[in-house]
Protein backbone atom coordinates (compact mmCIF):
# COMPACT_ATOMS: atom_id res chain seq x y z
CA UNK A 1 0.00 0.00 0.00
CA UNK A 2 1.12 3.59 -0.78
CA UNK A 3 -0.27 6.34 0.83
CA UNK A 4 -3.52 7.67 -0.30
CA UNK A 5 -3.73 10.60 -2.18
CA UNK A 6 -6.08 13.14 -4.20
CA UNK A 7 -5.77 14.19 -7.60
CA UNK A 8 -8.05 16.55 -9.93
CA UNK A 9 -8.14 15.89 -13.92
CA UNK A 10 -9.83 16.34 -16.92
CA UNK A 11 -10.74 13.63 -19.32
CA UNK A 12 -11.19 14.35 -23.01
CA UNK A 13 -13.14 11.45 -24.83
CA UNK A 14 -12.57 10.81 -28.72
CA UNK A 15 -15.63 9.43 -30.15
CA UNK A 16 -14.73 5.37 -30.13
CA UNK A 17 -14.53 5.63 -26.18
CA UNK A 18 -17.83 7.68 -25.30
CA UNK A 19 -20.18 4.16 -25.32
CA UNK A 20 -17.74 2.90 -22.44
CA UNK A 21 -17.85 2.56 -18.87
CA UNK A 22 -14.68 4.19 -18.38
CA UNK A 23 -15.75 5.66 -14.87
CA UNK A 24 -16.94 1.86 -13.62
CA UNK A 25 -13.76 0.92 -15.13
CA UNK A 26 -11.47 3.06 -13.02
CA UNK A 27 -14.06 2.16 -9.34
CA UNK A 28 -13.83 -1.52 -10.06
CA UNK A 29 -10.06 -2.47 -11.23
CA UNK A 30 -8.41 0.82 -9.52
CA UNK A 31 -10.49 0.99 -6.76
CA UNK A 32 -10.15 5.03 -6.96
CA UNK A 33 -13.58 6.74 -5.59
CA UNK A 34 -14.42 9.65 -7.94
CA UNK A 35 -16.29 12.69 -8.05
CA UNK A 36 -17.39 13.98 -11.29
CA UNK A 37 -17.75 17.78 -10.84
CA UNK A 38 -18.72 19.09 -14.03
CA UNK A 39 -19.09 17.21 -17.46
CA UNK A 40 -19.97 17.60 -21.31
CA UNK A 41 -20.66 14.13 -23.23
CA UNK A 42 -21.89 14.25 -26.37
CA UNK A 43 -22.64 11.50 -29.21
CA UNK A 44 -19.40 12.53 -30.71
CA UNK A 45 -16.91 13.56 -27.81
CA UNK A 46 -17.18 14.02 -24.38
CA UNK A 47 -14.80 15.62 -21.23
CA UNK A 48 -15.45 14.72 -17.58
CA UNK A 49 -13.69 17.24 -14.11
CA UNK A 50 -13.27 14.59 -11.73
CA UNK A 51 -11.57 14.07 -8.43
CA UNK A 52 -10.27 11.46 -7.37
CA UNK A 53 -9.25 9.97 -4.29
CA UNK A 54 -7.59 6.53 -3.57
CA UNK A 55 -4.09 4.40 -3.10
CA UNK A 56 -1.38 6.66 -4.41
CA UNK A 57 0.06 4.22 -6.88
CA UNK A 58 -3.26 2.91 -7.94
CA UNK A 59 -4.10 6.49 -8.93
CA UNK A 60 -1.03 5.97 -11.33
CA UNK A 61 -2.02 3.01 -12.53
CA UNK A 62 -5.38 4.19 -13.22
CA UNK A 63 -3.87 7.47 -15.17
CA UNK A 64 -1.92 5.06 -17.05
CA UNK A 65 -4.78 2.74 -18.37
CA UNK A 66 -7.16 5.77 -18.77
CA UNK A 67 -4.16 7.14 -21.07
CA UNK A 68 -3.39 3.75 -22.67
CA UNK A 69 -7.29 3.48 -23.13
CA UNK A 70 -6.86 6.70 -25.58
CA UNK A 71 -8.46 9.18 -23.05
CA UNK A 72 -6.43 12.47 -22.97
CA UNK A 73 -5.56 13.33 -19.45
CA UNK A 74 -5.01 16.85 -18.85
CA UNK A 75 -5.04 19.05 -15.47
CA UNK A 76 -7.98 21.14 -14.49
CA UNK A 77 -6.33 23.84 -16.27
CA UNK A 78 -5.48 21.96 -19.68
CA UNK A 79 -2.26 23.26 -21.11
CA UNK A 80 0.21 24.55 -18.37
CA UNK A 81 3.05 24.66 -20.61
CA UNK A 82 2.85 27.37 -22.80
CA UNK A 83 4.81 29.12 -25.71
CA UNK B 1 -11.15 52.59 -3.91
CA UNK B 2 -12.99 49.07 -2.82
CA UNK B 3 -13.32 48.05 -6.37
CA UNK B 4 -13.16 44.42 -6.38
CA UNK B 5 -16.32 42.21 -5.38
CA UNK B 6 -13.28 39.14 -5.44
CA UNK B 7 -13.69 36.38 -7.86
CA UNK B 8 -16.46 34.47 -9.44
CA UNK B 9 -17.01 31.48 -10.92
CA UNK B 10 -17.06 31.28 -14.87
CA UNK B 11 -19.72 28.23 -14.54
CA UNK B 12 -21.60 28.42 -11.75
CA UNK B 13 -21.19 31.49 -10.28
CA UNK B 14 -20.17 31.07 -6.93
CA UNK B 15 -18.08 33.72 -5.01
CA UNK B 16 -15.02 33.49 -3.90
CA UNK B 17 -12.88 36.12 -1.85
CA UNK B 18 -9.89 37.91 -3.76
CA UNK B 19 -7.28 35.24 -2.93
CA UNK B 20 -4.70 33.02 -5.60
CA UNK B 21 -7.79 31.03 -6.29
CA UNK B 22 -8.07 29.65 -9.49
CA UNK B 23 -10.75 26.97 -9.88
CA UNK B 24 -13.83 26.65 -8.26
CA UNK B 25 -13.94 24.30 -5.41
CA UNK B 26 -17.81 23.43 -6.14
CA UNK B 27 -18.09 22.61 -10.04
CA UNK B 28 -14.13 23.21 -10.90
CA UNK B 29 -14.65 25.67 -13.07
CA UNK B 30 -12.10 28.96 -13.64
CA UNK B 31 -12.94 31.85 -12.05
CA UNK B 32 -11.85 35.11 -12.92
CA UNK B 33 -12.00 38.68 -11.13
CA UNK B 34 -14.99 40.68 -10.71
CA UNK B 35 -15.55 44.31 -10.50
CA UNK B 36 -17.97 46.72 -8.89
CA UNK B 37 -18.94 48.72 -11.67
CA UNK B 38 -21.31 50.84 -10.11
CA UNK B 39 -18.48 52.12 -7.96
CA UNK B 40 -16.09 52.43 -11.18
CA UNK B 41 -18.80 54.49 -13.16
CA UNK B 42 -17.88 57.85 -12.85
CA UNK B 43 -14.44 57.30 -10.99
CA UNK B 44 -13.30 56.13 -14.52
CA UNK B 45 -13.28 58.87 -17.08
CA UNK B 46 -11.83 59.32 -20.04
CA UNK B 47 -9.99 62.57 -18.27
CA UNK B 48 -8.72 60.25 -15.36
CA UNK B 49 -7.30 57.78 -18.05
CA UNK B 50 -5.52 60.60 -20.07
CA UNK B 51 -4.06 61.75 -16.89
CA UNK B 52 -2.68 58.95 -16.28
CA UNK B 53 0.99 57.34 -17.50
CA UNK B 54 1.65 56.54 -20.64
CA UNK B 55 1.68 52.50 -20.00
CA UNK B 56 -0.64 50.05 -19.48
CA UNK B 57 -1.10 51.19 -15.55
CA UNK B 58 -3.36 54.44 -17.16
CA UNK B 59 -6.42 51.63 -16.90
CA UNK B 60 -4.91 50.15 -13.83
CA UNK B 61 -8.58 51.62 -11.65
CA UNK B 62 -9.63 48.50 -14.08
CA UNK B 63 -7.01 46.26 -13.56
CA UNK B 64 -7.33 43.74 -10.12
CA UNK B 65 -4.13 45.94 -8.29
CA UNK B 66 -4.95 47.25 -4.95
CA UNK B 67 -1.94 48.98 -4.38
CA UNK B 68 0.65 50.76 -5.94
CA UNK B 69 2.04 49.12 -9.14
CA UNK B 70 5.20 47.39 -8.11
CA UNK B 71 6.92 46.13 -11.44
CA UNK B 72 6.74 46.73 -15.08
CA UNK B 73 6.13 50.79 -15.09
CA UNK B 74 6.71 51.08 -19.24
CA UNK B 75 4.52 48.36 -20.12
CA UNK B 76 1.75 48.85 -23.06
CA UNK B 77 0.04 51.76 -25.06
CA UNK B 78 2.37 50.69 -27.90
CA UNK B 79 1.28 52.32 -30.91
CA UNK B 80 -1.68 51.88 -32.73
CA UNK B 81 -0.62 52.51 -36.32
CA UNK B 82 -2.67 53.15 -39.64
CA UNK B 83 -1.54 50.88 -41.85
CA UNK B 84 -2.46 52.77 -45.25
CA UNK B 85 0.45 50.26 -47.42
CA UNK B 86 -1.45 47.36 -46.17
CA UNK B 87 -4.22 48.33 -46.74
CA UNK B 88 -3.77 49.30 -50.05
CA UNK B 89 -2.43 46.27 -50.88
CA UNK B 90 -5.40 44.34 -49.38
CA UNK B 91 -7.97 46.90 -51.55
CA UNK B 92 -9.33 47.84 -47.84
CA UNK B 93 -9.81 51.47 -46.51
CA UNK B 94 -8.79 51.31 -42.85
CA UNK B 95 -6.46 48.84 -41.47
CA UNK B 96 -4.95 49.09 -38.23
CA UNK B 97 -2.01 47.30 -36.32
CA UNK B 98 -2.16 47.27 -32.63
CA UNK B 99 1.88 46.73 -32.62
CA UNK B 100 2.95 45.29 -29.29
CA UNK B 101 5.73 43.58 -30.73
CA UNK B 102 7.78 46.60 -29.21
CA UNK B 103 5.79 45.97 -25.81
CA UNK B 104 8.41 46.62 -23.04
CA UNK B 105 10.49 45.13 -21.65
CA UNK B 106 10.39 41.68 -23.42
CA UNK B 107 8.90 42.49 -27.11
CA UNK B 108 5.33 40.48 -26.10
CA UNK B 109 1.82 41.19 -25.39
CA UNK B 110 2.72 38.34 -22.24
CA UNK B 111 4.30 41.80 -20.65
CA UNK B 112 0.97 43.08 -19.79
CA UNK B 113 -0.13 39.80 -18.17
CA UNK B 114 2.79 39.00 -16.35
CA UNK B 115 3.54 42.78 -15.29
CA UNK B 116 -0.18 42.37 -13.17
CA UNK B 117 0.75 39.06 -11.94
CA UNK B 118 3.96 40.06 -10.29
CA UNK B 119 2.23 43.04 -8.95
CA UNK B 120 -0.55 40.91 -7.29
CA UNK B 121 2.15 38.06 -6.47
CA UNK B 122 4.09 41.40 -4.57
CA UNK B 123 0.50 42.48 -2.95
CA UNK B 124 -0.35 38.66 -1.47
CA UNK B 125 3.35 38.68 -0.28
CA UNK B 126 4.73 35.73 -2.61
CA UNK B 127 8.73 35.44 -2.60
CA UNK B 128 8.75 33.23 -5.52
CA UNK B 129 6.69 33.24 -8.94
CA UNK B 130 6.79 30.34 -11.22
CA UNK B 131 5.81 29.35 -15.04
CA UNK B 132 6.29 27.23 -17.45
CA UNK B 133 7.00 28.21 -20.88
CA UNK B 134 9.14 27.69 -23.76
CA UNK B 135 8.65 31.51 -25.25
CA UNK B 136 7.16 34.77 -24.63
CA UNK B 137 5.93 33.88 -21.35
CA UNK B 138 9.54 32.50 -20.24
CA UNK B 139 10.83 36.07 -20.69
CA UNK B 140 8.38 38.04 -19.45
CA UNK B 141 8.50 36.42 -16.08
CA UNK B 142 11.90 36.03 -15.49
CA UNK B 143 12.60 39.94 -16.45
CA UNK B 144 9.62 41.41 -14.40
CA UNK B 145 11.12 38.66 -11.25
CA UNK B 146 14.32 40.15 -11.81
CA UNK B 147 12.97 43.64 -11.94
CA UNK B 148 10.65 42.87 -8.57
CA UNK B 149 13.72 40.88 -6.88
CA UNK B 150 11.50 37.69 -6.45
CA UNK B 151 13.12 34.07 -7.41
CA UNK B 152 11.68 32.92 -10.30
CA UNK B 153 11.69 29.41 -11.47
CA UNK B 154 10.60 28.41 -15.22
CA UNK B 155 9.93 24.94 -16.73
CA UNK B 156 10.71 23.94 -19.45
CA UNK B 157 11.31 20.61 -21.57
CA UNK B 158 14.62 19.43 -21.59
CA UNK B 159 14.30 18.54 -25.77
CA UNK B 160 14.28 22.62 -25.89
CA UNK B 161 16.79 24.01 -28.24
CA UNK B 162 19.53 25.88 -26.07
CA UNK B 163 18.98 28.73 -28.40
CA UNK B 164 15.02 29.40 -27.54
CA UNK B 165 16.14 29.50 -23.53
CA UNK B 166 18.83 32.56 -23.81
CA UNK B 167 16.47 35.13 -23.72
CA UNK B 168 15.32 33.86 -20.61
CA UNK B 169 18.21 32.98 -18.86
CA UNK B 170 20.35 36.47 -18.83
CA UNK B 171 17.42 37.36 -16.53
CA UNK B 172 18.97 34.57 -13.94
CA UNK B 173 15.85 32.60 -12.99
CA UNK B 174 16.36 29.07 -11.87
CA UNK B 175 15.40 27.20 -14.94
CA UNK B 176 14.19 23.84 -14.73
CA UNK B 177 14.37 21.07 -17.51
CA UNK B 178 12.46 18.26 -17.36
CA UNK B 179 12.71 15.49 -19.36
CA UNK B 180 9.59 13.67 -20.11
CA UNK B 181 6.52 13.73 -22.70
CA UNK B 182 4.60 16.93 -22.94
CA UNK B 183 2.09 15.73 -21.30
CA UNK B 184 4.03 14.31 -17.98
CA UNK B 185 5.62 18.31 -17.98
CA UNK B 186 2.04 19.38 -17.85
CA UNK B 187 1.08 17.48 -15.10
CA UNK B 188 4.29 18.04 -13.21
CA UNK B 189 3.56 22.05 -13.53
CA UNK B 190 0.37 21.71 -12.35
CA UNK B 191 0.82 19.47 -9.30
CA UNK B 192 4.15 22.21 -8.41
CA UNK B 193 1.50 24.65 -8.13
CA UNK B 194 -0.66 22.97 -6.03
CA UNK B 195 1.96 22.24 -3.37
CA UNK B 196 4.15 25.33 -3.08
CA UNK B 197 3.03 28.59 -2.29
CA UNK B 198 4.57 29.81 -5.53
CA UNK B 199 2.65 33.16 -7.56
CA UNK B 200 2.46 29.95 -10.80
CA UNK B 201 1.43 32.74 -13.22
CA UNK B 202 -0.87 31.27 -15.64
CA UNK B 203 -1.77 28.44 -12.79
CA UNK B 204 -2.99 29.95 -9.36
CA UNK B 205 -2.52 33.00 -10.42
CA UNK B 206 -4.70 32.99 -13.97
CA UNK B 207 -7.49 34.92 -12.90
CA UNK B 208 -5.37 38.22 -11.92
CA UNK B 209 -2.39 37.71 -14.22
CA UNK B 210 -5.25 37.13 -17.84
CA UNK B 211 -6.98 40.66 -16.78
CA UNK B 212 -3.59 42.16 -17.97
CA UNK B 213 -4.54 41.40 -21.33
CA UNK B 214 -7.71 44.00 -21.09
CA UNK B 215 -5.28 46.48 -21.59
CA UNK B 216 -4.26 45.81 -25.07
CA UNK B 217 -8.40 46.66 -25.73
CA UNK B 218 -8.07 49.65 -23.86
CA UNK B 219 -5.78 50.91 -25.85
CA UNK B 220 -7.54 50.31 -29.36
CA UNK B 221 -10.61 51.96 -28.09
CA UNK B 222 -8.79 54.75 -26.54
CA UNK B 223 -5.88 54.95 -29.46
CA UNK B 224 -8.95 54.93 -32.31
CA UNK B 225 -10.46 58.17 -30.35
CA UNK B 226 -12.60 56.25 -27.96
CA UNK B 227 -14.41 54.53 -30.47
CA UNK B 228 -14.12 50.99 -31.31
CA UNK B 229 -13.13 49.03 -34.63
CA UNK B 230 -15.73 47.46 -36.59
CA UNK B 231 -13.64 44.21 -36.44
CA UNK B 232 -10.62 43.01 -34.90
CA UNK B 233 -8.54 39.74 -35.81
CA UNK B 234 -6.82 38.01 -32.95
CA UNK B 235 -4.26 35.77 -32.53
CA UNK B 236 -5.70 32.87 -30.53
CA UNK B 237 -3.44 30.18 -28.29
CA UNK B 238 -4.93 29.50 -25.10
CA UNK B 239 -7.88 31.75 -26.10
CA UNK B 240 -7.81 34.37 -23.03
CA UNK B 241 -6.69 37.25 -25.26
CA UNK B 242 -9.45 37.89 -27.58
CA UNK B 243 -11.89 37.41 -24.37
CA UNK B 244 -10.36 39.72 -22.63
CA UNK B 245 -10.05 42.34 -25.16
CA UNK B 246 -13.99 41.69 -25.61
CA UNK B 247 -14.50 42.36 -22.25
CA UNK B 248 -12.41 45.39 -22.33
CA UNK B 249 -14.48 46.80 -25.00
CA UNK B 250 -18.04 45.80 -23.16
CA UNK B 251 -16.39 47.33 -19.80
CA UNK B 252 -15.72 50.80 -21.59
CA UNK B 253 -19.06 50.75 -22.98
CA UNK B 254 -20.25 50.04 -19.66
CA UNK B 255 -18.72 52.86 -18.24
CA UNK B 256 -19.91 55.33 -20.70
CA UNK B 257 -16.39 55.79 -22.53
CA UNK B 258 -16.68 54.84 -25.79
CA UNK B 259 -18.62 57.05 -29.07
CA UNK B 260 -21.11 55.93 -30.38
CA UNK B 261 -22.34 52.11 -30.51
CA UNK B 262 -20.58 49.01 -29.87
CA UNK B 263 -20.71 46.80 -33.14
CA UNK B 264 -17.28 45.17 -32.79
CA UNK B 265 -16.87 41.51 -34.83
CA UNK B 266 -14.25 39.74 -32.73
CA UNK B 267 -12.28 37.28 -35.10
CA UNK B 268 -10.02 34.65 -34.14
CA UNK B 269 -7.25 33.49 -36.13
CA UNK B 270 -4.92 30.00 -35.66
CA UNK B 271 -2.70 27.95 -37.18
CA UNK B 272 -4.14 25.61 -39.41
CA UNK B 273 -1.19 22.57 -37.72
CA UNK B 274 -2.78 23.84 -34.10
CA UNK B 275 -6.10 25.45 -34.67
CA UNK B 276 -8.84 23.96 -32.51
CA UNK B 277 -10.67 26.87 -31.75
CA UNK B 278 -11.13 27.91 -35.26
CA UNK B 279 -11.79 24.61 -35.98
CA UNK B 280 -14.41 25.38 -33.14
CA UNK B 281 -15.98 28.23 -34.94
CA UNK B 282 -15.98 26.56 -38.60
CA UNK B 283 -17.80 23.65 -36.86
CA UNK B 284 -20.05 25.82 -34.86
CA UNK B 285 -19.79 23.78 -31.80
CA UNK B 286 -19.07 24.18 -28.35
CA UNK B 287 -16.72 21.34 -27.89
CA UNK B 288 -13.32 21.22 -28.24
CA UNK B 289 -11.38 18.60 -29.68
CA UNK B 290 -7.75 18.67 -28.42
CA UNK B 291 -4.83 18.58 -31.36
CA UNK B 292 -1.14 18.10 -31.41
CA UNK B 293 0.26 21.17 -32.71
CA UNK B 294 1.90 20.83 -35.86
CA UNK B 295 2.70 24.19 -36.68
CA UNK B 296 5.93 26.95 -37.13
CA UNK B 297 3.54 29.45 -35.09
CA UNK B 298 4.95 28.14 -32.12
CA UNK B 299 4.37 31.12 -30.04
CA UNK B 300 0.42 29.88 -30.33
CA UNK B 301 0.93 26.32 -30.20
CA UNK B 302 -1.33 25.21 -27.64
CA UNK B 303 -3.39 22.17 -28.19
CA UNK B 304 -5.97 22.30 -25.41
CA UNK B 305 -6.53 25.54 -24.58
CA UNK B 306 -8.08 26.29 -21.47
CA UNK B 307 -9.93 29.19 -22.40
CA UNK B 308 -10.88 27.69 -25.85
CA UNK B 309 -14.65 27.30 -24.90
CA UNK B 310 -14.50 31.08 -24.04
CA UNK B 311 -12.62 32.44 -27.38
CA UNK B 312 -15.19 30.72 -29.12
CA UNK B 313 -18.59 31.73 -27.86
CA UNK B 314 -16.33 35.21 -27.85
CA UNK B 315 -16.58 35.45 -31.77
CA UNK B 316 -20.18 34.16 -31.37
CA UNK B 317 -21.32 36.57 -29.29
CA UNK B 318 -19.75 39.33 -31.27
CA UNK B 319 -20.93 38.07 -34.32
CA UNK B 320 -17.72 37.24 -35.74
CA UNK B 321 -15.75 34.30 -36.77
CA UNK B 322 -12.37 32.26 -37.49
CA UNK B 323 -9.78 31.94 -39.88
CA UNK B 324 -6.98 29.25 -40.31
CA UNK B 325 -3.55 29.96 -41.93
CA UNK B 326 -1.47 27.26 -43.28
CA UNK B 327 2.49 27.74 -42.80
CA UNK B 328 3.04 29.27 -46.18
CA UNK B 329 0.79 31.16 -45.74
CA UNK B 330 1.89 32.74 -42.28
CA UNK B 331 5.26 33.05 -43.80
CA UNK B 332 3.46 35.12 -46.63
CA UNK B 333 1.51 37.16 -44.18
CA UNK B 334 5.12 38.02 -42.01
CA UNK B 335 6.76 39.27 -45.05
CA UNK B 336 3.64 40.79 -46.43
CA UNK B 337 3.38 43.05 -42.77
CA UNK B 338 7.34 43.63 -43.05
CA UNK B 339 7.16 45.10 -47.01
CA UNK B 340 4.29 47.13 -46.34
CA UNK B 341 4.23 48.36 -43.11
CA UNK B 342 8.01 48.26 -41.53
CA UNK B 343 6.79 45.86 -39.05
CA UNK B 344 8.64 42.56 -38.40
CA UNK B 345 6.29 40.33 -36.39
CA UNK B 346 7.17 36.90 -34.94
CA UNK B 347 5.07 34.14 -36.87
CA UNK B 348 1.89 34.89 -34.79
CA UNK B 349 1.39 38.20 -36.15
CA UNK B 350 2.11 36.17 -39.78
CA UNK B 351 -0.94 34.27 -38.62
CA UNK B 352 -3.23 37.27 -37.73
CA UNK B 353 -2.24 38.95 -41.02
CA UNK B 354 -2.86 35.87 -43.34
CA UNK B 355 -6.40 35.39 -41.16
CA UNK B 356 -7.21 39.09 -42.10
CA UNK B 357 -6.70 38.65 -45.40
CA UNK B 358 -8.23 35.52 -46.24
CA UNK B 359 -11.18 37.13 -44.14
CA UNK B 360 -11.15 39.91 -46.56
CA UNK B 361 -11.15 38.41 -49.83
CA UNK B 362 -13.95 35.73 -48.78
CA UNK B 363 -15.82 38.90 -48.06
CA UNK B 364 -16.38 38.04 -44.76
CA UNK B 365 -14.74 41.87 -43.56
CA UNK B 366 -16.16 44.44 -45.40
CA UNK B 367 -13.31 46.24 -47.64
CA UNK B 368 -15.01 49.78 -46.16
CA UNK B 369 -15.05 49.27 -42.44
CA UNK B 370 -12.39 49.34 -39.84
CA UNK B 371 -10.41 46.50 -39.04
CA UNK B 372 -7.62 46.19 -36.34
CA UNK B 373 -4.89 43.66 -37.06
CA UNK B 374 -3.26 42.22 -33.40
CA UNK B 375 0.26 41.94 -33.39
CA UNK B 376 1.74 40.43 -30.25
CA UNK B 377 5.23 39.34 -31.06
CA UNK B 378 8.33 40.41 -32.48
CA UNK B 379 10.21 38.67 -35.01
CA UNK B 380 13.53 39.23 -34.18
CA UNK B 381 13.04 36.67 -31.37
CA UNK B 382 12.16 33.98 -33.83
CA UNK B 383 14.11 34.57 -37.44
CA UNK B 384 14.75 31.01 -37.71
CA UNK B 385 11.11 31.03 -39.06
CA UNK B 386 12.38 32.42 -42.38
CA UNK B 387 15.88 30.85 -42.72
CA UNK B 388 15.54 29.08 -46.50
CA UNK B 389 13.30 31.70 -47.27
CA UNK B 390 15.25 35.34 -47.57
CA UNK B 391 18.38 35.86 -49.44
CA UNK B 392 21.23 39.03 -50.58
CA UNK B 393 19.57 39.57 -54.08
CA UNK B 394 23.31 40.55 -55.66
CA UNK B 395 26.28 39.45 -55.13
CA UNK B 396 29.23 41.52 -56.56
CA UNK B 397 32.86 42.34 -56.23
CA UNK B 398 33.84 45.55 -54.83
CA UNK B 399 34.15 47.74 -57.61
CA UNK B 400 32.12 50.23 -59.09
CA UNK B 401 31.56 48.72 -62.30
CA UNK B 402 30.38 45.38 -61.22
CA UNK B 403 28.23 47.51 -59.44
CA UNK B 404 26.77 49.55 -62.28
CA UNK B 405 26.22 46.57 -64.24
CA UNK B 406 24.29 44.62 -61.02
CA UNK B 407 21.98 47.67 -61.19
CA UNK B 408 21.53 47.50 -64.75
CA UNK B 409 20.72 43.89 -64.52
CA UNK B 410 18.49 44.39 -61.83
CA UNK B 411 17.04 47.34 -63.34
CA UNK B 412 15.93 45.16 -66.72
CA UNK B 413 14.64 42.60 -64.52
CA UNK B 414 12.40 44.51 -62.86
CA UNK B 415 10.97 45.74 -66.27
CA UNK B 416 10.45 42.11 -67.46
CA UNK B 417 8.44 41.51 -64.43
CA UNK B 418 6.78 44.62 -64.61
CA UNK B 419 5.38 43.49 -68.37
Amino acid sequence: MTPMARMRVRLTFPTHLIQEPIVYRLVKDFDIVINIRRADVKADHGWMALELDGDEAALERGIRWLKDTGIQVDPLEHDVVIP
Amino acid sequence: MEKLNGLRCRECGRRYPATPVHVCEFCFGPVEVDYKYDVLRGVVTRESIAAGPKSMWRYKDLLPIEGDVAVGHHVGFTPLIRAHNLADELGCREIWIKNDSVCHPTWSFKDRVVAVAVTKALEFGFDTVACASTGNLANSVAAHAAEARLKSYIFIPADLEQGKVLATLVYSPTLVAVHGTYDEVNRLCSEIADKYRWAFVNVNFRPYYSEGSKSYGYEIVEQLGWKAPRHIVVPCAGGSLITKIWKAIKEFKQLGLVDGPVATRMYAAQALGCGPIVTMIKKDTDVLVPVKPNTIAKSLAIGNPADGYYAYRTTKESGGSGEHATDEEIIEGMLLLARTEGIFTETAGGVTVAAAKKLIETGVIPRDESLVICVTGNGLKTPDALYDRLEAHVKIKPSLSAFDQALADLKSQTAQEGR
